[in-house]
């Protein structure tokens, strides 16, 4: 076995962005999408760790706590706005969402 | 044993982890079973960064993704669950094109990837020195003091928002 290099976890963080990506295209369920959304987000810290641990500099690790942050308040507030949509449509399929749709 | 060899067998370990969390996750049928892989998915993540030597990042994966957000998902899939939901089309119409287009961009992104890389050499880890939560601590309090208030700021508004989105009359 060879040892793991960098391009080993950029590999693996773009299977996983894809993985995310398609999730979000094909799913009906929008609590699915939002999960989808949190994959494609650790597909990013996985990069910048990666690259953090690269050139021994921890301003990658830095980044990768914004982005935490970042997707922890999307997932909070796409979390509530799912439960008022669900109060007034009695819905989680995103294609039955259509009000704006003409 | 020969601990370089220990670390490709923990990083395909933490792939499997990982790739399969993410695939069961778009792909179960239950939203709590999808849940339920996300969080597979979060642990091999979390078991990365470790490997990585990013300990104080471990322990926020650990804490904040599969305490917190996940607790948040299958609080609201509880809440919202229809029966009936499950019984409906799972996919939109369009799935085969899509997974067509991810495919074919994750296949140029993997060959981009693997062509012998203009990438820096490796920096090597100096042994000594501080640990990684106080070299995080150092920089993020220093050179990143201001993002990092407005992180907070941004969660202020977040935890606002989300209340204000979900309550029934204000």
């Amino acid at each position: 076995m060879h040892p793991i290099t960098t391009t080993h976890y950029l590999i693996l963080s773009a299977a996983l962005l894809a993985i995310g990506a398609v999730g979000v295209l094909i799913r009906r369920n929008i609590i699915i999408m939002l999960m989808s959304i949190e994959l494609i987000l650790n597909a990013v810290n996985i990069n910048l760790i990666a690259f953090s641990r690269h050139y021994q500099d921890v301003i990658g690790q830095v980044f990768a706590i914004f982005v935490i942050t970042v997707a922890v308040a999307e997932a909070a507030v796409g979390l509530g706005i799912l439960i008022a949509l669900f109060r007034n449509k009695a819905t989680v399929q995103a294609d039955e969402v259509e009000i704006l749709k003409w | 044993m020969n601990p370089m060899w220990i670390d490709t067998l923990f990083f395909y370990f933490f792939a499997l982890l990982v790739l399969g969390g993410g695939v069961a996750t778009i792909t179960c049928k239950s939203a709590v079973h999808s849940a339920i892989s996300l969080i597979v998915s979060m642990v091999g993540v979390a078991g990365l960064f470790l490997l990585q030597h990013a300990e104080f990042l471990f322990a926020v994966q650990i804490v904040l993704y599969i305490g917190g957000v996940m607790v948040l998902f299958l609080f609201v899939i509880m809440l919202v669950n229809l029966d009936e939901s499950m019984q409906m089309r799972q996919f939109n119409r369009q799935w085969l094109l899509a997974v067509a287009a991810v495919i074919a961009a994750g296949v140029q992104a993997v060959w981009l990837l693997s062509k012998p890389a203009d990438l820096p050499a490796a920096v090597p880890q100096v042994p000594g020195g501080p640990g990684n939560v106080q070299r995080v601590a150092d920089v993020l309090f220093s050179q990143y003091l201001l993002p990092f208030e407005i992180a907070s700021v941004l969660l202020l508004a977040a935890v606002i928002g989300s209340v204000v989105m979900a309550k029934k009359r204000l």
